[in-house]
């Protein structure tokens, strides 16, 4: 290797894309974990269609996975990439627009024949000249003739070989950024060593071929190197959103000393979350995959009645459908947390990307005065400590709780340094084990938090009766009387209420005062960040406030909001945090920055959007 | 410690005051379901704050607040959910609920069928009285063809459902059928229900005095008819029924007969008005355990006039119980651990580390 050609970078941003066959989102995850374990920071965006097996070779069957790796620690997946993997004309179609000026475009050319270039659409036989790639690297070479090539004589059969040729295109972008590729060849073993030797044997020649490949014919002017930064002392992983929503959970359980149970149906993006939870029978987990959503939610509640810490997963469609019993929940005041992976709405929408569309049906759609706390994560890893207090709050104050993430954090991965245990605070639920007087009233209530007693079917003595209908503030039993209903309605608004006792005073990051307050909600917080730090750097006065608990609101907003100039919130949706705010904090003046297109914010729009607004 | 304990009826009597219509069959089911309770209690030294019954939303769903042991009144149509989150979270609890005809096979046939499928260990008692009473008279899924109601003032059309049909179909281990005034009956066949392995559907043929009266009442209206309308089946007894011991049931190879005993013996009439006769021998006994539901599905479905009205238990055989095996899978993977606690699980897989 020429080591006068390595140039040192502080950061790239690296597409892989290919029909959704062509194991792409595999050799992302590869590429950002290899580069993870060095130290590098990483973030990662897989960004794929609705269907399984779209057409071969058109555009709706393009499957993408952005990683954005960097010396020090990295917030989002990039706007734009300064490498694209294109393993055919659709994926080169698709992606275009992502280029860098200068980017690298690696190219498999035996997939650019004359029937693949036309079902891609595009009108001439010269796709680069097409889309007008002039300045760009274009580096068109065989993948897959070439991993042909280097698999002859295992004896596989011919779609074996072509499923290596990912793996070639992975061996050309460590070559590229100079990234060694023993961790690969850990996992390989891990994966196909003793199941498959032949496949393993395989894949890993394919990934040593297309390195060589790129050391011996000097396809590249330059390669690149991002140094890694030295992170703080410790154990990390790579973690995705959904991993990390299970986890908490489980950790949840673990530190209450309630079994974890979930029901619930599957449902794009949030599955892997009952698929992770489905694995854990070794520590207790009890999974249900439920007949339909509505069965979801209740086979938790009824699981919560009998004592569980109970949690149902799903995404928009699914919450519609749980509405009423959530407000069966709200009712029979039992914890219990629903999480719902956002995606593109209405309806069925865009199932497979990323959108805030929810956050109004969660803070209001039910039947009656049904409130809920609602939480929302904001990267892949914090879904962890999001979804460990969604369980703290839902089992401590015998309520509901709400915890929205999205398909971005959801799918999006980052390397995460692991915690303790011991770090994470005791969760105390209200169980009791004999009445406290001579009967027991089970809408007893702890006076600070407003939180009722738990008593768990099977203790003797405690047997009592709840359900959906109303009932008697003092004794429980079924009550119509018109006042009784007002005080109850008070008493379960006032406990949701309360939760603002325990939970952080809001927080603003940069200056406490200033031009411009970029406030947003969610996983939007790594886009808001860097493009507020970007323009810090240059000296402007915008500072940003991002929630993670929407309600109740924190304290200590009125004064972080009282002290900007001008207040600009940024939502993936059409104002529904926005519109909360002038609700909830009518006194200040809201500008919207907003976005539907399935696609999470670039740092570029927000940075143009908040210059406009502060000229 | 439980084994003493001598219960009684009176002990699964809440403090709240029963709130059916008079005349209402709801209210014998309760004295057979509080019988059937102390009996379980009693017996299988069951103690009393392991029982829990839940319900959905319906003139019987009110059920739970009149049972004094946990209770849980849920939303409509969800209660065999509910009932199978309880189950799965604590099997050692004695679980039942309480559904009717509109509950569990209009808004809530999804949650019945997969709670049959699955086999959870659930009793429940499946209130049938062919109409929608809370909401005051609109016609239900069970409700018989002709009927006038407020929703269908012309007459309904739409074929009903037979509960132990759909039932059987969805696999079930076991189906039962009783009738409100029977009340006797009735606590035998939920105490068999609670003491079977696995889902047990009960269906209570009831009385709605107010908008379906006498909807069961040709068959079961009083002793005599019963006698002669319903066939109390009885595992590995012959299918004889009527007061004289007169009629019986065979299977001509593609239905059920019901054959009349004369002086000339045995015998049925076939559709083309010729007579066939049959030997005694001929008549069916019945095997609940049979693996095969086929002779199941035939009895569940059986319709006055043209049969009689089975009654008893119909189907009962062995199958694994869902909770149960969630359990296994458990304590299976527990045994086994490789990850013993959340730490343990955080630091597994590919990770990497960072020194000072």
């Amino acid at each position: 290797m020429n080591e006068q050609k390595i140039k040192q970078v502080s950061d790239v941003v690296i597409r892989f894309s290919g029909d959704s066959g062509d194991g792409m989102q595999l050799t992302g995850t590869l590429f950002s974990d290899a580069a993870a374990v060095l130290g590098n920071g990483i973030s990662t965006f897989p960004d794929f269609p609705a269907e399984i097996r779209a057409p071969h070779g058109s555009i709706a069957g393009v499957s993408g996975f952005q990683v954005h790796i960097g010396s020090g620690r990295v917030t989002t997946p990039g706007d734009y990439c300064d490498a694209l993997v294109a393993m055919n004309p659709a994926a080169l179609r698709a992606n275009a627009k992502w280029l860098k000026r200068d980017a690298t475009v690696i190219i498999d050319g035996d997939s650019f024949v004359e029937r693949d270039i036309q079902k891609a659409g595009f009108v001439t036989d010269d796709p680069i000249a097409e889309l007008g790639l002039t300045d760009h690297n274009i580096v068109m070479t065989g993948i897959t003739s070439m991993t042909r090539d280097a698999l002859e004589g295992l004896g596989l059969d011919n779609k074996s070989v072509v499923k290596c040729k990912n793996m070639f295109a992975l061996g050309i972008c460590f070559y590229l950024y100079n990234k060694p590729l023993e961790h690969t060849f850990e996992y390989i073993e891990r994966k196909f060593g003793k199941k498959a030797p032949t496949i393993a044997q395989a894949n890993i020649l394919a990934l040593k071929a297309g390195y060589n490949y790129s050391a011996n014919n000097h396809i590249f002017a330059n390669t690149y190197d991002v140094a890694p930064a030295k992170p703080a002392p410790g154990t990390y992983r790579t973690i995705n959103g959904n991993q990390a929503v299970a986890w908490g959970f489980i950790a949840a359980s673990e530190k209450s000393g309630r079994p974890l149970f979930c029901g619930s149906y599957p449902i794009t993006p949030a599955t892997v979350i009952l698929e992770e939870l489905a694995k854990r029978r070794d520590l207790g987990v009890k999974t249900v995959q439920a007949e339909d959503e509505i069965a979801g939610i209740c086979t938790s509640i009824g699981a919560a009645f009998a004592g569980n810490f109970a949690v149902t997963t799903t995404s928009g469609p699914g919450l519609s459908l749980k509405s009423e019993a959530m407000g069966l929940a709200v009712m029979t005041e039992l914890p219990l947390v629903v999480v719902d992976v956002q995606r593109g709405g209405p309806s069925t929408g865009l199932p497979t990307k990323t959108e805030q569309s929810d956050l109004l049906q969660a803070l209001y759609g039910r039947n009656g005065e049904a409130p809920m706390v609602v939480i929302a994560a904001s990267t892949p890893s914090d879904c962890f400590h999001y979804a460990f207090w969604a369980g703290k709050i839902a089992l401590e104050r015998m309520t509901p709780v709400l915890l929205l993430t999205d398909g971005f954090i959801a799918n999006g991965s980052e390397p995460w340094r692991i915690p303790s245990m011991s770090d994470y605070p005791a969760i105390t639920p209200p169980v009791i084990s004999e009445a406290p007087g001579e009967q027991y009233f089970c809408y007893d209530r702890d006076p600070s938090a407003g939180a009722r007693t738990w008593a768990i079917p099977g203790t003797p003595g405690l047997e009592h009766r709840i359900g959906g209908l109303e009932k008697d503030k003092r004794i429980g039993c079924v009550s119509h009387d018109p006042k009784n209903h007002q005080t109850m309605t008070e008493l379960r608004a006032a406990k949701i209420a309360r939760v603002a006792d325990c939970i952080p005073t809001q927080e603003v990051i940069g200056s406490d005062e200033g031009d411009l307050l970029v406030v947003g909600w969610g996983g939007t917080k790594g886009h808001l960040q860097s493009a507020v730090d970007a323009m810090r750097e240059e000296g402007k006065k915008v500072s940003l406030c991002h929630f993670n608990w929407i309600n109740p609101l924190p304290r200590g907003v009125e004064e972080i909001f009282a002290k900007f100039k001008k207040i600009v919130v940024c939502e993936l949706n059409m104002g529904q945090f926005a519109g909360y705010l002038r609700m909830n904090l009518p006194e200040f003046r809201y500008e919207q920055y907003n976005k539907v297109q399935g696609l999470p914010f670039t740092v570029d729009e927000l940075v143009h959007h908040f210059e406009t607004i502060l000229k | 410690m439980s084994h003493n304990c001598i219960y009684s009826a009176a002990d699964f009597k809440s403090d709240q005051e029963v709130k059916w219509c008079p005349g209402c069959g709801d209210h014998a089911v309760l004295s057979s379901m509080q019988g059937a309770l102390a009996r379980i209690a009693t017996e299988d030294g069951v103690p009393k704050e392991k029982f829990a019954v839940i319900s959905g939303i319906g003139c019987s769903s009110r059920f739970p607040y009149y049972v004094k042991t946990y209770g849980f009144h849920g939303i409509h149509g969800r209660a065999a959910a509910i009932a199978t989150g309880v189950k799965t979270a604590n099997p050692e609890l004695n679980v039942w609920v309480a559904t009717g005809d509109g509950d569990s096979l209009a808004i809530g046939g999804n949650h019945f069928i997969h709670a049959v499928r699955r086999n959870v260990d659930l009793t429940m008692m499946l209130f049938n009285n062919e109409i929608y009473g809370l909401t005051k008279g609109q016609y239900s899924p069970t409700t018989k063809i002709g009927k006038i109601t407020k929703t269908s003032p012309f007459g309904t059309f739409e074929k009903p459902f037979k509960p132990g049909e759909l039932a059987i179909g969805a696999g079930g281990t076991f189906f039962a059928r009783s009738v409100d005034a029977e009340v006797a009956l009735t606590t035998e066949l939920l105490v068999a229900g609670s003491r079977h392995r696995g889902m047990a559907v009960i269906e209570a043929l009831v009385n709605c005095v107010i908008f379906n009266d006498k909807t069961h009442a040709p068959y079961v209206g009083d002793k005599a008819t019963r006698a002669e309308n319903t066939i109390l089946l009885k595992h590995g007894e012959k299918m004889i029924y009527g007061a004289a011991r007169d009629k019986g049931l065979v299977f001509d190879g593609e239905k059920l007969r019901v054959v009349r005993l004369s002086e000339g013996g045995w015998s049925y009439e076939t559709g083309g008005g010729e007579t066939r006769s049959v030997s005694e021998d001929d008549i069916l006994v019945h095997d609940a355990h049979a693996a095969n539901p086929m002779i199941h599905f035939l009895l569940a479905g059986m319709t006055y006039p043209e049969y009689p009205v089975a009654l008893g238990i119909i189907r009962q055989v062995d199958a694994l119980a869902y909770d149960a095996e969630v359990a296994r899978q458990v304590e299976d993977a527990r045994a086994s651990a490789k990850i013993e606690n959340v730490d343990g699980l955080l630091a597994s897989g590919s990770t990497w580390s960072v020194a000072e």
